[in-house]
Order: C-alpha cells, then sequence, then structure tokens
C-alpha cells in the first residue's frame, strides 16, 4: 500500500479510535452515576460538551507554552496511537507499526504529559502546579512496573515490536500473555490504574481538593481539544494493552469487546475504592507491582 | 450630625499616559503603575452570531451542556446540593458544577448580594469565556428580599451584570431551580440569552454602575 493511502487509513482508524474512546467517557460517566443510584449523563454528553467547549466565543491565552499546551496533549495522544497496530493481520488498521515501535510508543505516552506540564504552569493557577507536580511524581512512579512489564515481555517473545508481539500470541486464548506471563500482566495492569487516573489513584485531578487539576485555566476550544485528546489517548492506551496482553483482535466487535472489559477493569476498581495519597500512591507503585515485574523479568531470564 | 464629606468623596481619577485614553482602551486607574502592566486594558467585545442554521445548533449543544459556577453568596447555595444527589440529579440533563470560572458557563447566584461580595461576583462574571448566562436565585438577589433597607446588600443584580432568569423564593425548592434552568435552556435554544453581547454593548453603563457602589475600585476595569 503506498504511503499516502497509509495515512489515509490511519486517520480512518484515528476517527474510529477517538469516538470509541470519547462514547467509553461517556459509559464510564454512566456507569459512576449508576452505582452512585442516579441516572447519569446520556452516553453521547462527551461529544456535546466538546461541541459546546468549542462553539464558544472566546478565548484567553496566558502565553505561548498555554497555547502550545494542548497541542503537545493532542500530539502526544495521536503520536502514542499512529504507531500501535489496532488489528493483525488487516492491512487497513496497522496504522505505522515499525520494529521496536514498542518504546517508542512508550516514550509518546509520556510526552504529552510533559507538554502539558509546561502549558499549565503558564496558566498561573495554583491548582495547575500542585497537580502538575503530582501528575508528573505518579507518573514517573507507574512506569517503573509498566517498564518493566514491557521488558519482561521483549524477553519472552525476543522482539519489540508490537505486531510481532500479537501474532505470537495467535492460535487460541492459552496463547495470550495473559496466561503465558501472569506476573508481567499483573504488573502492567495496576500500572494502568495509574494511568487512567481513578481512584485510588486520582491525585492529579482530585475532586473535593484540588477540582480540575493542570487544566484550570483551561477554557474553550483549548478545553475542547484536551477533552478530544482524553478520547483518542484512552482509545491508544487500550489498544495498546490489548496488543501486548490479551492477545489483540482481527476485527473491529472483538476490539470493542477487549478494550471495554479492559476499561472497566479500571472502572470497578474506582467506584470500589477511596483516593490515595500522592505519596501514598508513589510508594504503592514503586513497592508491590515494581516488585511483581521484577519477579516476571527474572522468571524469563533464569 | 455633620457628616464629614471629605471621607466619603471619591478620590479623583489620576491622570496617566496618553495612549490608554483612547475609546478602545481602559484606564485601569483602580490600580497602580506597576499593576496596570499586569492587566489587560482592552474593552470587551459584542460578537456576532454564527449562520443561523448553526448557531441553532450550537444554542442547542450549550443547552445540554450546562456547567455552572455556583456562587454561594447566601442560603440560596444550600438548594444547589440536592440537585446533584440521587433525588434530582441534574447530570442526566448535561449539567455539572464547575468550581473554575473560566470553564463554566452557568454563572449562579445564590442568595444576597453584599458589596463586597459584588466585587468578586463582577470578576468571576468577567472571567467566564462566553456565551455566559447568569442565574439569579433567591428573592434575595432578585430585590433585597428580606434586606431591603441594608446598608451594604445590593437589591437589583441586574444593574451590575445582565442576569437571564430569575428564581424566587425564600429559598426556592430545587424543583423551582430545576423549572429555572428549563426556562435557561428555553431562552438558550430560542437564541435570546445573549447577556454577554448586552454586557459588551451597555459595559459603560454596567461599569459606571459597578463603581458607583464598589467604592475600593483596586481590580482591573475588565477581568480578562
Amino acid at each position: 500500500m503506498s504511503f499516502s493511502l497509509k495515512l489515509i487509513w490511519a486517520f480512518i482508524s484515528l476517527g474510529v479510535v477517538t469516538v470509541w474512546g470519547l462514547t467509553l467517557t461517556g459509559i464510564v460517566q454512566k456507569v459512576y452515576a449508576r452505582v452512585q443510584g442516579r441516572l447519569g449523563p446520556p452516553v453521547w454528553q462527551p461529544f456535546i460538551d466538546i461541541i459546546k467547549n468549542n462553539a464558544k466565543r472566546t478565548a484567553i491565552s496566558h502565553g505561548i507554552m498555554f497555547y502550545l499546551g494542548p497541542v503537545f496533549r493532542i500530539a502526544g495522544g495521536i503520536g502514542t496511537y499512529m504507531f500501535i497496530p489496532v488489528l493483525f493481520g488487516s492491512v487497513y488498521f496497522s496504522n505505522f507499526s515499525i520494529s521496536g515501535d514498542v518504546l517508542l510508543v512508550m516514550y509518546f505516552i509520556f510526552f504529552g504529559q510533559l507538554g502539558m506540564a509546561l502549558g499549565a504552569g503558564e496558566g498561573g493557577h495554583p491548582y495547575s502546579a500542585i497537580a502538575v507536580a503530582r501528575g508528573l511524581a505518579q507518573m514517573t512512579a507507574f512506569e517503573v512496573p509498566f517498564a518493566l512489564s514491557v521488558i519482561s515481555l521483549a524477553i519472552q517473545y525476543g522482539t519489540l515490536n508490537i505486531t510481532e508481539i500479537v501474532a505470537a500470541q495467535q492460535g487460541g486464548i492459552l496463547n495470550w500473555t495473559l496466561f503465558t506471563n501472569p506476573l508481567a500482566v499483573v504488573a502492567a495492569m495496576v500500572a494502568m490504574l495509574g494511568m487512567n487516573m481513578y481512584n485510588p489513584f486520582s491525585v492529579v485531578i482530585a475532586p473535593q481538593e484540588i477540582p480540575i487539576g493542570p487544566p484550570t485555566e483551561y477554557q474553550a476550544s483549548f478545553l475542547g481539544l484536551l477533552a478530544t485528546n482524553r478520547g483518542i489517548f484512552n482509545g491508544a492506551k487500550l489498544v495498546l494493552f490489548m496488543n501486548l496482553y490479551f492477545g489483540g483482535a482481527t476485527n473491529i466487535p472483538i476490539m470493542i469487546g477487549k478494550t471495554f472489559a479492559i476499561y472497566m477493569f479500571s472502572v470497578f476498581v474506582g467506584v470500589a475504592y477511596p483516593r490515595f495519597r500522592t505519596e501514598q500512591s508513589i510508594r504503592f507503585f514503586l513497592k508491590y507491582p515494581a516488585l511483581i515485574g521484577i519477579i516476571a523479568i527474572l522468571i524469563w531470564t533464569i | 450630625m455633620q457628616e464629614d464629606k471629605s471621607s466619603t468623596q471619591v478620590p479623583p481619577v489620576p491622570e496617566y499616559p496618553d495612549w490608554r485614553k483612547d475609546e478602545h482602551t481602559l484606564t485601569n486607574a483602580g490600580l497602580s503603575l506597576e499593576e496596570q502592566e499586569w492587566f489587560c486594558d482592552a474593552r470587551p467585545k459584542a460578537i456576532p452570531k454564527s449562520a443561523a442554521i448553526i448557531e441553532k445548533f450550537f444554542n442547542w449543544c450549550r443547552s445540554h451542556s450546562l456547567w455552572i459556577l455556583a456562587f454561594g453568596t447566601g442560603c440560596g447555595a444550600i438548594e444547589l446540593r440536592p440537585l446533584l444527589t440521587a433525588r434530582y440529579d441534574i447530570s442526566r440533563l448535561g449539567m455539572q458544577p464547575r468550581p473554575t470560572p473560566r470553564q463554566a458557563s452557568v454563572f449562579m447566584i445564590g442568595g444576597y448580594v453584599s458589596i463586597k461580595t459584588l466585587k468578586r461576583i463582577v470578576r468571576s462574571y468577567e472571567q467566564m469565556q462566553g456565551p455566559k448566562f447568569v442565574v439569579a436565585v433567591c428573592s434575595c438577589a432578585i430585590n433585597g428580599g428580606m434586606y431591603w433597607d441594608s446598608y451594604n446588600t445590593v437589591k437589583r443584580i441586574d444593574e451590575y451584570i445582565p442576569v437571564d432568569v430569575y428564581i424566587t423564593g425564600c429559598m426556592p425548592r430545587p424543583e423551582a431551580i430545576l423549572v429555572g434552568f428549563a426556562k435557561l435552556k428555553e431562552l438558550i435554544m430560542a437564541g435570546k440569552a445573549e447577556g454577554q453581547n448586552l454586557y459588551a454593548e451597555k459595559f459603560d453603563w454596567y461599569k459606571a454602575n459597578q463603581k458607583q457602589i464598589i467604592k475600593d475600585w483596586n481590580m482591573p476595569d475588565y477581568n480578562w
């Protein structure tokens, strides 16, 4: 397939994952509401919010970095997604998967957050600064078990290419990493709880404490961009986890089913637990999941 | 008893460089010279609507995604909490409380407005991004209520910021507030909730009213 055609298909799949990621956000709001005995907003509420924010007539910028913050964030989201093959064996939905793409994707997950930290810092609101400090600290902590888990996978499959990792898991449910390397999956799933920032790891947004968190000063289309990125980033992370640990997907319905199940894991943990304090959260990640990740590596090296 | 007139007199507006004195810039005379550099001195502008069909769609979205900045000035603020609970649950209407004025679209003033509070109300209102709507709850926000002849309570809030919907009662029940929000939705969908543009068009009138009552004006003339 020519490069331009590949690019077109990559953007089509980006559209699919954006819509799915935002719908998931809507479903999560509904689940939270039902657990609290409320009706909750409609599933399509995130879409209405994004349109409304983009339709605002005025917007305030606090400077160049403030302006670039959401741009970096969405570049991080799209960058993460562009190097993850979505459907195994599909020519159209394999994006730009290359050898060593798992390292690139891990880097891109970091990139958006750093850009956002600079942008939110220029906003000048104290809550932004507190939340950025918390967010970067927690992100550094949950990257440890996640990186250990990916290293364990690299040793197990002898590759850093996501497509090859998915290919190695084909041929039955027992070939999934979930069953061949369960310790790495446990470490990575706990790291994902931190990534998705639901309770008990919701120290960044932290309602009742530092409400809204980093985007306190962001409004109008800046906020619309950030909300769109949330959909893309959610989708990209879930597709990555599905590929690395749950055997990938060969068609869209399977992809939707698996990513939904993976996401609901962090949502169910989220509705059931209260929030950690920041230092508790960081210590937690550096203790048990990191230890499990190290054991997962040792098993495959020895 | 003879009143000491010298203490109540407003000090004269100090002279500032000429480039601030055309009709498009604000003087920010309440600030010191150093502080004036920190704040924007542009006036708000009335922003025209989009094309009819697009504006109608946008208005539908706006009315189904009302983010509330609750300004709990008085006892009426207590009525907002039940709205969030399972019994009334405003989130099913697409509404949610928003703790920052930057992201909110509905400004809910919950009760009597003292002169000290009015200053904060003006600041918060001006920091909101348009289109923005104001809902005044309780009779105190409408005509002063039981504070009718109080020396430091504002009687009519819509002389200082444009108000879209008033909700009467002392205090109104959550059902009444829901009806008020339904009315606000109607106004938005009909394209009649243009408080932001009204504020920009009648900016001088609103500013004069505000400055008449707020004596210690130590903030910029327009809070961007």
